[in-house]
């Protein structure tokens, strides 16, 4: 029940955010057909302007624009002309979530067996050399962390691509470059997950009882020590999910990554706003799935 | 996506990259360079440029007759001329294209280049109802009637701009704006779209129809969408892209290093540099204090400090190079003259002068980051000489193009790039009515030379009116200041790749590009070494987009054992890239 409440409420939120962006988004100054050189006469731009409704008060243009999304129809883009928002987003999604779903496998992958070693092994060798590569990710950005990746593995050993994508091959890097950050963090994350359940009632409990550290560690107090990592995820995912504009620009990969950041810039309304609609059901619905997961996770976590 | 990969792909013969991902193919709609390049390899139009020179020769229509009064064009379009799907391509063709671009409803930013044709901008207006009062006329199957408003030199160069391409009216009128999606899509020019995946690539494949076919030197041609300079060098780098040509694509960094490398071409171009004033926000409304701050600006400073690409430094704003002209000479750098003038104005020594602005775009890309170079450099030229404080305020691009348009600023930097080659292209800017104008500026006795220059048949009389105006331009009034005229950069081995010439449109049809040797030569070998015989194998091979690596025909791969080497030689074949791991 609760669950399908909380689907629920995604049809209004929806409302909302779509008409926050839609009346944000043409608030900016300067619009889609301002450019270094202006058609020859302002009939032209009038044309320009009552060809995508952009004459009309906004009101109308959102209804017009709400009619379509019902439809599934996100409207035309202002600067791709001969795509629609829909063809871009069918074009770029699945490049970008298969990028975030793979950067996101490696951010785990690597996050939380260190995280946990680093808590398991406080103070020694492992958790110094763990944290400060922890640090160390969360310290660099992916633009720095990309063109070191390509100078090395593409340029100097010629053992990668340098960009676009293709093969799985084309994919190493990207991943690497935008995983590494988010391993830094989810280690951390997991590392102070750890440490504070090590020292919960339970397990001390446990640990009178006569159980093995082992099985104490892995089978009691990771289970709980994983839920803030699990809580990130969600949010973490959604962002991977929709691409990044750093990575897919460096590495010169057609996801969505790129028209968040310039369909802003070229005040691409249509195509703004259809990745926010997108961008914000992704979020609710990740977070749903995230809160779920906890039910399975967390024995006292439920929800009626 | 990775799993795409279901058909395989060949590799192209030639890889350009080109700019960003175009905004649209077709040639009615797109307003950028890098599309432009594209539609010009899909869609023919009457007239196209030659490679070399970039000048009009025949394309659709084989010859055409100029009436005496230079107003009346008759072009005959070739018999052979066919779509790629095989209908013949008649005047019926040419019609309805030029008709859809003056259709408000197709919206093209470029509608305008049809006005010079009579009736035309009435038409786009809603003015005249009747399509007999425009002066585009079907004769009969092959042969065009069009009439001027007025005699026009450039004419047959406007023939080959895409907004006068012909596109396939039946395609268009069936799947409205998505029309370059449908399958097949009829092409008039010299390749076919193969493929066209947003921000990946362009395919283009040879038209065996095309009626100069015998020309067309590659099966196929790549072309990738890069915004990033430092990606596409990458690319070039490790034998991914074998031609970059993009002004936009040069790494202002290291602009000094590649200029030394035989690889690295840079020519005139016909684009200026250079900045605005409001002349309807004091002090910029006295000529004197714009024509001081002219005299002071050192442009060479300029090109060889910041931009040092081979940018030539510019006194007068339409480029040197232009066809059938010569531009006067602007006022030169004088100390002397400049504060006199300002003090004349009522600021001696800059005292009491008000606070202003200079704005400028921001951009990351290598040419844009410029902009805020030049904006620092031109501060203190003005602090130096003039004693005159200048803020610099840098503002997001659409934001500074519409505060432009409604001059909303004190002085603003500004770049012009020709549309073809004719000085009219850059005159006719800052006539009164133009929307390019942007300064506030206007002269009757500027708007009348232009229009007198373009009414004038004679070129050498037509040039001389258009330095008139030229001199008004940059010397009398000074709405403007230029600062340098462009250069453009391309890179490209000349041993690999052929089929580009050096020419100040910044011209290179797709249509001639070739490869002179096969690709793998151009790749650094993978080196595979067979740990039992102790054979190091050098592969001298390609891989396409699938990870498959290729053998180019009659390319093969050579063994070496020490320092002997045998190769051997393969027709096409293909390997599996699993096959090395």
């Amino acid at each position: 029940m609760y669950f399908l409440r909380r689907l629920a409420t995604l049809v209004p939120l929806l409302l909302v955010i779509s008409f926050l962006a839609f009346v944000l988004v043409r608030v900016a100054p300067g619009g889609p057909f301002d450019r270094e050189r202006q058609p020859a006469s302002p009939e032209i731009k009038r044309a320009l302007e009552a060809k995508f409704h952009l004459d009309e008060p906004l009101w109308k243009q959102y209804l017009r624009y709400l009619g379509g999304l019902v439809r599934g129809d996100f409207g035309p883009s202002l600067k791709y002309r001969n795509h629609s928002v829909a063809d871009l987003i069918k074009q770029g999604l699945p490049v970008s979530m298969l990028l975030g779903m793979m950067a996101f496998g490696f951010a785990m992958g690597v996050g939380i067996p260190v995280g946990y070693f680093t808590a398991v092994r406080r103070g020694h060798w492992e958790d110094y050399s763990g944290s400060f590569f922890a640090i160390l990710m969360v310290c660099i950005p992916g633009f720095v962390i990309a063109p070191l990746l390509i100078m090395f593995f593409a340029i100097q050993w010629r053992l990668l691509p340098v960009a676009l994508w293709g093969s799985p091959l084309h994919a190493v890097l990207p991943v690497a470059a935008l995983g590494l950050y988010f391993s830094g963090r989810i280690a951390r994350l997991m590392r102070e997950g750890m440490l504070n359940t090590m020292q919960a009632e339970f397990i001390t409990a446990a640990r009178a009882k006569g159980l093995g550290e082992n099985a104490l560690m892995l089978k009691h107090a990771f289970r709980i020590a994983v839920l803030p990592v699990v809580s990130y995820s969600g949010p973490l995912l959604a962002d991977l999910l929709v691409g990044s504009f750093v990575i897919e620009t460096i590495f010169q990969i057609p996801g969505l990554g790129v028209f968040m950041v310039n369909g802003s810039l070229n005040r691409d309304y249509t195509l703004v706003v259809g990745l926010v609609v997108l961008y914000a059901t992704l979020l609710v619905v990740l977070n749903l799935i995230v809160d779920f997961a906890y039910t399975l996770l967390d024995p006292r976590v439920r929800y009626d | 996506m990775l799993t795409s990969c279901v058909q395989r792909e060949p590799p192209a013969d030639v890889t350009v990259i080109n700019g960003t991902e175009p905004e649209s193919l077709d040639p009615h709609i797109v307003t950028g360079i890098p599309e432009m390049r594209l539609t010009k390899a899909l869609f023919d139009g009457l007239v196209k440029l030659d490679p070399r020179e970039a000048r009009p020769i025949p394309a659709l229509a084989e010859r055409w007759d100029i009436s005496p009064d230079g107003r009346v064009y008759t072009f005959h379009l070739r018999t052979n001329a066919v779509w790629s799907t095989g209908e013949p391509i008649t005047t019926a063709d040419v019609v309805w294209s030029w008709f859809r671009a003056l259709n408000p409803a197709t919206a093209g930013d470029y509608a305008g280049q049809l006005f010079y044709i009579k009736g035309a901008e009435d038409w786009y207006n809603g003015k005249a109802k009747d399509p007999s009062q425009v002066g585009i006329q079907a004769l009969d199957d092959h042969t065009l009637r069009v009439e001027l408003n007025a005699p026009l030199a450039f004419f047959p160069d406007l023939c080959a701009f895409p907004t006068l391409a012909v596109v396939p009216r039946a395609v268009i009128e069936k799947h409205g704006d998505r029309w370059l999606h449908a399958q097949p899509l009829p092409t008039s020019g010299a390749f076919t779209l193969g493929a066209w995946r947003v921000n990946d690539k362009v395919r283009l494949l040879r038209n065996p129809r095309y009626w100069d076919d015998a020309d067309t030197a590659s099966e196929i041609i790549d072309v990738l969408p890069t915004g990033s300079p430092n990606t596409s060098l990458n690319l070039y780098e490790t034998g991914v892209a074998d031609v970059v040509w993009d002004k936009d694509l040069v790494p202002a960094e290291l602009i000094d290093v590649l200029k030394q490398r035989p690889d690295f071409h840079t020519f005139d171009y016909l684009g200026t540099y250079f900045y605005r004033f409001n002349v309807t926000r004091p002090p910029y409304h006295d000529a004197r204090v714009r024509l001081a701050f002219a005299m002071v600006t050192d442009k060479s400073r300029i090109t060889t400090k910041l931009t040092k690409g081979g940018e030539k430094p510019a006194t007068h704003f339409v480029p040197d190079g232009v066809a059938n002209y010569e531009a006067p000479h602007g006022p030169s750098f004088d100390l002397e003259q400049a504060r006199r003038l300002l003090a004349e104005a009522g600021y001696p020594g800059g005292k009491g002068f008000p606070r202003t602005t200079y704005t400028f775009a921001s951009g990351s890309a290598g040419g844009a980051r410029m902009h805020g170079k030049i904006a620092v450099e031109l501060q203190q030229m003005w602090r130096e000489a003039l004693g005159v404080e200048v803020e610099l305020r840098q503002i997001e691009r659409k934001i500074f193009y519409s505060s432009q348009s409604r001059l909303e600023y004190d002085i603003s930097a500004s770049s012009w790039i020709g549309d073809y080659n004719d000085a009219n292209t850059f005159l006719d800017l800052f006539t009164s009515f133009s929307g390019n104008n942007r300064t506030g500026w206007k002269h009757a006795r500027y708007d009348e030379l232009i229009r007198q220059a373009n009414l004038e048949t004679d070129l050498t009389k037509r040039a001389g009116l258009f330095r008139e105006a030229e001199l008004i331009l940059i010397t009398g009034e000074a709405p403007i200041v230029p600062l340098y005229f462009y250069a453009g950069f391309s890179y490209y081995h000349p041993e690999r790749v052929g089929g580009i010439w050096p020419n100040i449109l910044d011209e290179h049809p797709l249509q001639y590009i070739h490869r002179k040797r096969p690709k793998s030569e151009a790749r650094s070998p993978k080196k595979i070494r067979d740990v039992n015989s102790g054979l190091s194998f050098r592969l001298k091979a390609q891989s396409d987009s699938c990870g498959r690596i290729w053998l180019p025909t009659d390319f093969g791969f050579r063994i070496s054992f020490g320092s002997r080497h045998a190769e051997f030689g393969f027709n096409s074949f293909e390997l599996d890239a699993d096959t090395f791991h």
